[in-house]
This record gives C-alpha cells, sequence and structure tokens, in this order.
C-alpha cells in the first residue's frame, strides 16, 4: 500500500462573509497524479495554496508524510522546500538568469556549495528540454519556456510533491503542448503531483485520480474512467458537458479557420 | 511640551503675518511660472530652431541650477551689471523662473502625449497649425497635465521658504527673528514647521479637489499617479 | 582673473560634492529602511513609516534642516558641515523613501509568494528577489533625487558651510563682481547636476534586465 505523502483533513478557508471552501478532505499517495477540476471561482487554486501553507487555512489540518504542517510554531519555510509549487503566471525571478532561478533555492534555502548546485539546476533545466537557455533571463523566453524553467525551479528542490495551479492557463494555445509534455513526463516519472488544470485531455491521459471540486467542496472523485463515461453525480455530468461542448465548438472554430 | 504649545501660541499671530507673504509669493511665483511654463513648452515642442533652442536653454538652466543660486544671482549678481531689484521683486522674479521651468516639462509631457493625430485632423478641418494648437491641442493638454502638475503648488510653496537668506520678511524670516529674540532656535523651527505643514496640508486637499472635480473618465495619462 | 579665484572656487565645489556623497546614501539608508517598514512592516510600523514620509515632506527642507542642524550640532556637539550633511540625507531620506517604495510595490507581490514557494523567509525572499529588482526599478527616479540633493546641498549656505555659493558670495564681495561670482557658481552647478544625471543614466542602462529573445 502506498504512503499518503500530502493529505488535507477538513480543512476550511473563509474569506470575509465568504466561506471559499469547507470540510475537504483530500488524500494525495506516492507517485500518484491527481487532477482538481471544476468551474472558476471554487476554490481550487487557493485550495492549492493552502496545502504549501502560502494561504492560511482557517479551520482543519494539513498533513505532510504524516506530520500535520498546520500545528503552532511549525517551519513554514521548510514545509514550502519540501513542496513544489507552479504558478499560472510563472512568477519566474525577473533578475535572474534560468539557471540562477533554478539554483537559488539550491544555494540560499538548502546551502548548497555553488558547484552542486550548479550541477542540479543543469540537470533540471535538461530534464525541462531548455539546457540551451540556461543563460537567458525571462524577459528573452517565450511564456512556454518560463514556465518550464519555472517547473525546474520546483524540481530542484527534490519536492515530495508538486503541486500545479493552472500552469497552461495564461499561455497562448501553441504553447501549452510543451508545458504539459513535460508535465506527462514527471507523471510517468511516478513524481507527486496535484494538479488544477482546465485540460481535459490532460486529465483524461494523465491522471490516476480525478477530483471534481465545485462551490467550495469535493462533488465527486475517481478514475478517469469513472468520471468521464459514468459520472454518479448530475452536476459533474453537467459541467463535464459544458466543457467538452465549450471545446469541441473552439476545435470546430480553429479547425474552420485554418 | 506645554512650554512649547505656549510658546507657539505666543508667536503664531507673528507667523502668520509671515505665512501671508508666504502665501503672496507662492501665488505670485506660480502665477509668473505657469505664463513662462506654457510659452516654453509651446516653443519647445511646436517652435522653430531659435525659439526651441532657447526654451531648451532656459529650461535646462533653471533646472539645472539651486533655486538659491539663481536667487543670488538676481539679487546680489545683476546689480554688477547695473541692473537692481528690491528683495521681493528679485523672489518674485527668482520664483517665478525656477517655477516655468518646471511647470514647462509638466505641460510639455501632457503636449506630447496628445500626439500628431490630434494636429492633423485639426489641419485636415483648415484650421492652421497655432489656430489648432490654440483651440485643439491646448484644451486637452491642460486638461491632461493637472495630475502631473499639481505636485508644482506645494512643492513652490515650499521652496519660498529659501528667500529669507535675502531678508524677504516671509515665513522662514519670523522664524528666524524669534529664534534671535528667545534663544531657542529649535521651538522656533519647530514652530514654523507646523504652519508649513498645515499649509501644505490645506493646500493638498485643495488641489485634490481641483483633480477630482476636472477629472475626465478614461481621458488620463499613461502611469497617472496612485 | 587670478589663480586663487578658481582654486578658491574649486575648493568649495569639492565641499559641495562631499555634501552630497555623504546626505545621498546616509538618506538611502534611512529611506530604504523605511520603505521596508510600510511594505512589510506589521500595522504600526507602517503607520509610523507613512507619518515619518508625510512629516518630512510636508515641510520646507530648509526648515528641517535648520531643526535637525541645532539639534545634532548643539545635542550631540557636531560640526556644521557633519552637521549639515547628515541634516541634508535625512531631508531626502522621505523623498527617497517614496521612491523606494514605489519600486517596492511594481515588483509586485507575486515575486514574494514565488520565493516563499521555493522555501525561502520572508527575509531572504526581500533580501534576494524583491530588493535587487526593486533597486533596478527604482534608478531612474532616484537619479533624479540625487540632483534634487546635489541642488539642495547649496541650503548648507545658510548653515555657514564653506560650499559653492558661500565662496562665491565672498569672491564677490572681494572681486566686485557679484555677476561674474554667483554666474559661476550656476555654471559649476549646472556641469555637476549634468553629469550627474549622466552617470546615473549609464548606470541605469548597465543595469537593465534583458528582454528581446
Amino acid at each position: 500500500m502506498p504512503e499518503i505523502i500530502l493529505e488535507a483533513r477538513n480543512l476550511t478557508k473563509v474569506y470575509g462573509q465568504n466561506t471559499i471552501f469547507k470540510n475537504i478532505n483530500l488524500k494525495v499517495k506516492e507517485g500518484e497524479a491527481i487532477v482538481i477540476i471544476g468551474p472558476s471561482g471554487t476554490g481550487k487554486s487557493t485550495l492549492l495554496r493552502c496545502m504549501n501553507l502560502l494561504t492560511k487555512a482557517d479551520g482543519g489540518q494539513i498533513l505532510l508524510d504524516g506530520e500535520d504542517i498546520t500545528a503552532k510554531g511549525y517551519n513554514e519555510d521548510k514545509v514550502r522546500s519540501h513542496v513544489g509549487m507552479v504558478f499560472q503566471n510563472f512568477l519566474l525571478f525577473n533578475h535572474l538568469t534560468a539557471l540562477d532561478n533554478v539554483m537559488i533555492g539550491l544555494t540560499r534555502v538548502k546551502k548548497l556549495p555553488r558547484d552542486q548546485a550548479v550541477k542540479k539546476a543543469m540537470e533540471e533545466l535538461r530534464r525541462v528540454g531548455l539546457l540551451d537557455r540556461a543563460d537567458h533571463y525571462p524577459g528573452q523566453l517565450s511564456g512556454g519556456q518560463q514556465q518550464r524553467v519555472a517547473i525546474a525551479r520546483a524540481l530542484a528542490m527534490d519536492p515530495r510533491v508538486m503541486l500545479f495551479d493552472e500552469p497552461t492557463s495564461a499561455l497562448d494555445p501553441e504553447l501549452i503542448g510543451e508545458v504539459l509534455g513535460v508535465m506527462e513526463k514527471l507523471a510517468r516519472d511516478r513524481m507527486t503531483m496535484l494538479v488544477v488544470t482546465h485540460e481535459m485531455g490532460f486529465a483524461r491521459e494523465v491522471a490516476d485520480r480525478i477530483v471534481f471540486m465545485e462551490k467550495g467542496s469535493i462533488v465527486e472523485e475517481g478514475s478517469p474512467d469513472d468520471l468521464f463515461y459514468h459520472p454518479k453525480n448530475d452536476r459533474t455530468r453537467e459541467f463535464l458537458w459544458k466543457i467538452t461542448e465549450l471545446y469541441g465548438k473552439k476545435e470546430k472554430e480553429q479547425g474552420g479557420k485554418s | 511640551m506645554s512650554d512649547f504649545f505656549s510658546f507657539f501660541l505666543r508667536f503664531l499671530p507673528d507667523l502668520m503675518r509671515g505665512a501671508g507673504m508666504t502665501v503672496l509669493l507662492t501665488i505670485e511665483g506660480l502665477s509668473a511660472g505657469f505664463v513662462l511654463g506654457l510659452l516654453a513648452a509651446l516653443a519647445r515642442t511646436y517652435g522653430g530652431k531659435f525659439w526651441r533652442g532657447l526654451a531648451v536653454g532656459y529650461i535646462e538652466l533653471f533646472r539645472g541650477t539651486p533655486l538659491l543660486v539663481q536667487l543670488f544671482l538676481i539679487y546680489y549678481g545683476l546689480p554688477g551689471l547695473g541692473i537692481t531689484l528690491s528683495r521681493e521683486l528679485s523672489a518674485f522674479l527668482a520664483l517665478g523662473l525656477n517655477s516655468g521651468a518646471y511647470q514647462a516639462e509638466y505641460l510639455r509631457g501632457s503636449l506630447l502625449a496628445i500626439g500628431e493625430g490630434q494636429m492633423m485632423a485639426g489641419r485636415a478641418i483648415g484650421l492652421s497649425r497655432w489656430k489648432t494648437i490654440w483651440h485643439v491641442i491646448l484644451p486637452q493638454a491642460l486638461r491632461l497635465a493637472i495630475p502631473a502638475w499639481s505636485n508644482e503648488p506645494v512643492s513652490l510653496l515650499k521652496s519660498t521658504a529659501v528667500v529669507f537668506l535675502i531678508a524677504v520678511p516671509e515665513l522662514m524670516a519670523k522664524a528666524k527673528a524669534i529664534a534671535a529674540k528667545t534663544y531657542d532656535p529649535i521651538a522656533s523651527y519647530l514652530a514654523v514647521a507646523i504652519v508649513y505643514l498645515a499649509m501644505v496640508y490645506l493646500l493638498d486637499l485643495v488641489l485634490r479637489w481641483m483633480e477630482s472635480s476636472t477629472r475626465i473618465p478614461g481621458f488620463e495619462m499613461e502611469g497617472k499617479k496612485a | 582673473m587670478d589663480n586663487t579665484f578658481f582654486s578658491y572656487i574649486i575648493q568649495g565645489t569639492a565641499i559641495t560634492v562631499a555634501v552630497t556623497l555623504i546626505a545621498l546614501p546616509f538618506g538611502l539608508i534611512i529611506g530604504l529602511l523605511m520603505a521596508l517598514l510600510h511594505t512589510y512592516g506589521g500595522k504600526a510600523l507602517n503607520r509610523f513609516a507613512a507619518a515619518y514620509s508625510l512629516l518630512m515632506r510636508g515641510v520646507p527642507p530648509i526648515v528641517l534642516l535648520f531643526i535637525l542642524y541645532f539639534v545634532l550640532s548643539g545635542e550631540i556637539n557636531l560640526s556644521s558641515f557633519w552637521a549639515g550633511s547628515l541634516s541634508l540625507g535625512i531631508v531626502s531620506s522621505a523623498y527617497q523613501m517614496e521612491i523606494l517604495r514605489g519600486a517596492l510595490l511594481s515588483v509586485g507581490g507575486g515575486q514574494m509568494t514565488a520565493a516563499r514557494a521555493v522555501g525561502m523567509s520572508r527575509i531572504q525572499a526581500i533580501r534576494y528577489i524583491v530588493l535587487p529588482q526593486a533597486l533596478r526599478l527604482a534608478i531612474p527616479p532616484w537619479s533624479n533625487e540625487a540632483s534634487i540633493v546635489l541642488k539642495d546641498s547649496s541650503l548648507v549656505y545658510a548653515l555657514g558651510v564653506p560650499e559653492i555659493l558661500r565662496r562665491a558670495q565672498q569672491l564677490s564681495a572681494n572681486t566686485q563682481q557679484p555677476f561674474l561670482a554667483f554666474g559661476t557658481a550656476a555654471l559649476i552647478y549646472f556641469v555637476l547636476v549634468f553629469a550627474t544625471n549622466r552617470a546615473l543614466d549609464y548606470l541605469s542602462e548597465r543595469t537593465k534586465l534583458p528582454t528581446h529573445p
């Protein structure tokens, strides 16, 4: 039985009057790729940010390798160095080259000697296929390349789990493929991943488990086959129907144009 | 603390008389500076080679040297060339010329922001170059300049404080006299600081009101103030 | 024109430059500290920094200079040169604070978030990620402030520091050529301001991050 790496227990987040999500229970097992889908504004991204303590949850617990990281006085920086995160808008450090972006966590947080950090960072850049862009600044890279550097930056820390917050939403359509390709490869290498995305193709192909979230709670979860072909809940069915409808239209339009 | 309070109240009437002169200098300087600045901005943006050169020279010289030096050059220097001016007139000239150079740059910024299109449109309906500037470009540019320009009155008000160094009887001169009389320079200058603070605060309120009441939604310069 | 005229005014120029070179970095240190307190400090520190900025920028520099001068020279017994230079630095600190605060804001919260996500502490994130970017962004407005401080250094004339303007005044009395004396002072300031702007433009160009692919 695989070990549970990250777990949310009765997690609740409130902003003023608004409940973002309530009593979320989610277990991420070692080597598992989980994709969270659902309409915009249902708290998926906030859930992800809570999982590595970038946002403070208002109730419940988060366990990393069985330890309660929401307990008082727990070292948050250490948690984050074990949990990789990739953002929608890349958030590369603009004043650093691709190599330095990947290295800075190693030298400043892990306190690795420079030569070791360079070696490790180059390895990660090779993994995302950007070895030849090591000395480029973010401003010199395309969106897809920036996102791949951001993935390398997170991977360099040897995280226990990787969180992806809509990693392709800010990309031009022709650049989405290269990022999804890298993520697919990671999943094949059994990296533990928790992904929020609207890319249904990716979800169907890559996810071990899909979680459908709506209005701040988990409506349904299961294997891609279960969810896409035998959804139990009407709301799941409705959401999937809408999104495939939308997709079909988009593809038709694009096909019509070319 | 209560000592300072009674000190402040005791000299407040004296300070208020100085404040009158400070306000007068600010208004005079701002008005003269506006006329000069507008002329310089127009000359620099639309003038021929000669007028453009003259405007650039004026703007850069007065922005590139301290106001105090300009003041001394006018009050102490000009008599060397046979031109002797009173203290008040020297202060007025220095403040107006100095402020004009800064106002020119605010106005030029908004003239440039209006762009070529409006000029073309004006010429296209048969207006002459200067008529287009007067009837089409200036009305827009002046409005556009307000947010940036509204820094100038406060800045000029603070600048007037140096003219006490040629013994113009404004606020700071009063403070200096009080300091000499009471042997308490720190309290004297603190008292005058409070008066300046109040004046700057009031002026700022007026300017903000002016700014918000002249605003046209969607008609703003890029990178406007927050 | 004899040699003493020029050597006299060059000494004054050296003092003007020295006053500026003391005031600017001193103001930068205080300004940076205040900008950080304002942006990253708690509620109380934020209020404190905001009040500092508002009070200092609401009073003419010469008034502040006089207050600070009498405090520094009276209470700590500093020379007029040092009291004047440090006071000028304190005056400038509020303006430099506003420049740096704007720069910190425009770097944006995302960079801080990303740095924290890699596992950096708040302090590390500020030091290695936010500040290097903010300081770059601050160079153009800061160079404007540098020439303002250079020009404001003429105010220490009023404290009896023998800088350019004070020298010009003495020369004017000695030579009976006031226009020449003050005109020379103006010219020197103009050259200094011009050189400062060019030098900082160059720095800004050198530190610009590349963008084109």
